[in-house]
């Protein structure tokens, strides 16, 4: 994987959209069986059942698919994991679990797949658990989700009448049944442990790693759990190949990408296109910052994701290049916000909702998100101190790597960057706001000139 | 990362806490659970189990099934969940006091839940939110976020809340109503929607099936779907969603051509050992 193997010979770059997963969207009832099948729907799972599950795992090895849902683990190396063979581990039942529980701030790419296509998912799950070696699939997806729920049942309901799922599938011998199960409200249930112990029946909380779910997961047997974009890419993967998946992307970040754009831009909305588009080329694509106004801060995967600023225009969205740059690629949930938004006030929205979801399992998180709280209610309503920056990133310093999962690291992202790109706007408006040494005067001060 | 077997904190089936206390009923015997839980109500949760290698991964499902009986968690909810489950109602409690969806006091006949993270709030959901706790309020009070405008169960009641990122960012700023999306909202657009739920009609959301009531939907969410094959139907395709893929047609972009035949899978790894 270190040189460029590429055979075919061809360096043409792809078109700007790449549409693959979106590209039924568009059709009559897009969401029927009807349509799926009448689009080659359900092919690729012959195909697959026709091979060895080692072979499928292979090719997604080769295809260099990456976990879609924010951390970008390498899809075929995490279905490799899971033990396989007639003794120890390898000897209990295995799972596929799909994480639907889309809800990291400003991500809206699994919903509409969901609503669209969800019979992609479905072929996905049958190809992905027969790999795996599955028979229960569950697909865990956010209460709030509804239609979603509605119709992947709906897909559930339609694919077990045509024999894709249920007993002997297509006569291959191999049988796998789904449940599509509702979530109930509950942020760190994306977390992929704290979704299995949710869907044991327990409080959403996650789990200390190690073990991890590859070997302990779902009932403490061997568990693969994979996003949902993740598991609908794996048809096309089966029915192109991995030559063709690479066509799109770059080496190391294959494959398109639905980028979410959203916020103060012309057109935004759902652009399907090749890992490693830049903000500059989307927003072309869209039409543009709203009105003109120029663009001030933006996540490039969701809340999550360390700010950037105008100067990140040209920093290719793959996993690499968002890293490289400070920040995450996240889900590619791309939150444009232009020179009208405080950074401070968006910074204590986000914190607010860190704050709200923290499980309360881990101290520095639950405690560590309370105070940043406290502090940035404080300063936005008019209270600030100008000891406030540094006791945010100490209070930061100590959540980061500290934390039980990726939530604690996550609450700190947006203030670590705002405070590392807009100190300056922090400080003004500590500076504008009358001098309290403590916040109940403020009241005073107010009544006072009034 | 082989270690040995399980994660007993975490994994274990049985319940190794204290034994609960059972007090003696003053009244006769009787049933414990309410008669508000009918056969109906437990024939659906056995299904619900059913549906599962182990059971107590029916507990979520059958939360929401509590919901869809009495419009909330009840602790005669609790208890009907723990005794099914065979787990204490503490253990039943602790699951129910987690999750937001989850309501521990009755609702209204509709739940309107107004985004207000960061990007729906700077496009205009903190105004929504204020605009409708002032409008479903009384003259001195605004309504608080979960408490309900008009008698908890009865037609045109809402139960009002903020809410965290509903995963329609595209189309911010988002309302839902009994988790039906309405898009694209404004001040005066969702003023107009709580209205019009006040007097008792039912606007068709932006996205999803027609709306129906909260208990109506937490059935649904606990999997029992009046006709399932109708109310998949519906709107939900929103202009937002297909901006990319419409925009390919117009401008003629595509995927790069997949091979006509489906190309063959590598072979097999080498046996090892």
């Amino acid at each position: 994987m270190t040189e460029n193997t590429d055979t075919t010979g061809t360096e043409s770059r792809p078109d700007p959209l790449t549409p693959v997963l979106t590209r039924r969207w568009q059709l009559d009832r897009s969401w029927s069986i009807d349509t799926y099948e009448r689009t080659d729907g359900y092919t690729a799972l012959r195909t697959a059942l026709a091979a060895h599950p080692d072979q499928l795992i292979n090719l997604v090895k080769d295809s260099g698919l990456r976990g879609r849902g924010g951390a970008g683990f390498p899809t075929g190396m995490k279905w490799s994991f899971i033990p396989q063979g007639p003794t120890g581990a390898g000897a209990k039942p295995k799972y596929l679990v799909i994480n639907a529980d889309e809800g990291e701030p400003g991500t809206c790419k699994d919903i509409p797949t969901m609503m669209a296509d969800p019979h992609s998912l479905i072929e996905g799950c049958v190809i992905t658990s027969y790999a795996i070696r599955a028979n229960f699939c569950a697909i865990y997806v956010r209460g709030e989700a509804l239609h979603c729920i509605r119709r992947l049942r709906r897909a559930v309901e339609e694919a077990y009448a045509k024999g894709y799922l249920g007993r002997d599938i297509l006569g291959s011998g191999f049988d796998l049944d789904i449940v599509v199960h509702a979530g109930a409200g509950a942020y760190i249930c994306g977390e992929e442990t704290a979704l299995l112990d949710s869907l044991e029946g327990r409080r959403g909380q996650p789990r200390l790693k190690p073990p991890f779910p590859a070997t302990s997961g779902l009932y403490a047997s061997p568990t693969v759990v994979n996003n949902v974009e993740t598991i609908a890419s794996v048809p096309d993967i089966v029915a192109g190949g991995s030559a063709w998946f690479r066509t799109m992307g770059t080496e190391r970040s294959p494959g398109p990408k639905i980028y979410s754009l959203s916020g103060h831009v012309e057109r935004p909305g759902q652009y399907e296109a090749p890992l490693g588009t830049t903000l500059r080329e989307l927003l072309e694509l869209a039409g543009g910052m709203k009105d003109g106004i120029p663009l001030k801060f933006w996540t490039p995967g969701g809340s999550s994701t360390p700010l950037f600023t105008a100067e990140h225009l040209d920093v290719p969205l793959d996993f690499e290049g968002a890293a490289a740059a400070g920040s995450m690629l996240g889900t590619t949930a791309v939150q444009i916000f232009n020179e009208t938004v405080s950074v401070p006030w968006a910074v204590m929205k986000w914190t607010e909702f860190y704050k709200h979801e923290s499980c309360g399992k881990c101290t520095p998180c639950r405690e560590g998100t309370y105070w940043l709280v406290q502090i940035l209610e404080r300063m936005v309503h008019g209270e600030g101190t100008p000891e406030d920056v540094d006791t945010m990133l100490d209070i930061c310093d100590n959540i980061l790597g500290r934390s039980f999962c990726a939530l604690g690291d996550g609450a700190t992202s947006p203030i670590t960057s705002a405070i590392k790109y807009f100190r300056q706007e922090f400080l003004d408006l500590i500076a504008a706001q009358p001098a309290v040494a403590r916040p109940e005067q403020l009241a005073d001060l107010t009544g006072a000139s009034a | 990362m082989t270690l040995p077997e399980g994660n007993p904190e975490m994994n274990s089936r049985e319940v190794t806490g204290p034994v609960e206390v059972t007090w003696t009923p003053v009244a006769a015997d009787g049933p414990i659970v309410s008669p508000s839980y009918d056969e109906v109500t437990r024939q659906r949760a056995k299904e619900i189990i059913a549906r599962y290698p182990q059971s107590r991964s029916a507990l979520l499902p059958m939360l929401h099934l509590v919901q869809s009986v009495e419009g909330h968690v009840s602790q005669e909810g609790i208890r009907f969940c723990a005794e099914l489950l065979d787990l204490t109602t503490a253990e039943v409690s602790a699951v129910a006091t987690f999750y937001t969806m989850y309501k521990r006091t009755p609702c209204g006949e509709h739940l309107v839940s107004v985004c207000t993270n960061t990007l729906c709030a700077a496009l205009g959901g903190d105004d929504i939110y204020a605009r409708l706790q002032a409008r479903l309020g009384t003259e001195d009070r605004p309504l608080g976020h979960e408490e309900t405008a008009g008698e908890p169960g009865t037609p045109g009641s809402i139960t009002l809340e903020h809410a965290e990122c509903l995963a329609a960012c595209d189309l911010a700023p988002v309302i839902q109503v009994n988790y039906e999306y309405f898009d694209n909202q404004t001040v005066e657009s969702a003023e107009e929607l709580v209205d019009a739920l006040r007097r008792g009609e039912k606007p068709h959301p932006t996205r999803g099936a027609p709306l129906t009531d909260l208990r109506t939907v937490e059935l649904e969410l606990a999997g029992f779907h009046p006709d399932l094959a109708a109310v998949a139907e519906g709107p939900s395709i929103a202009p937002e969603t297909v901006r990319g893929a419409a925009l390919a047609d117009e401008r003629g972009w595509q995927a790069p051509a997949r091979p006509a035949e489906h190309p063959a899978l590598p072979p097999l790894p080498e046996k090892k050992s």
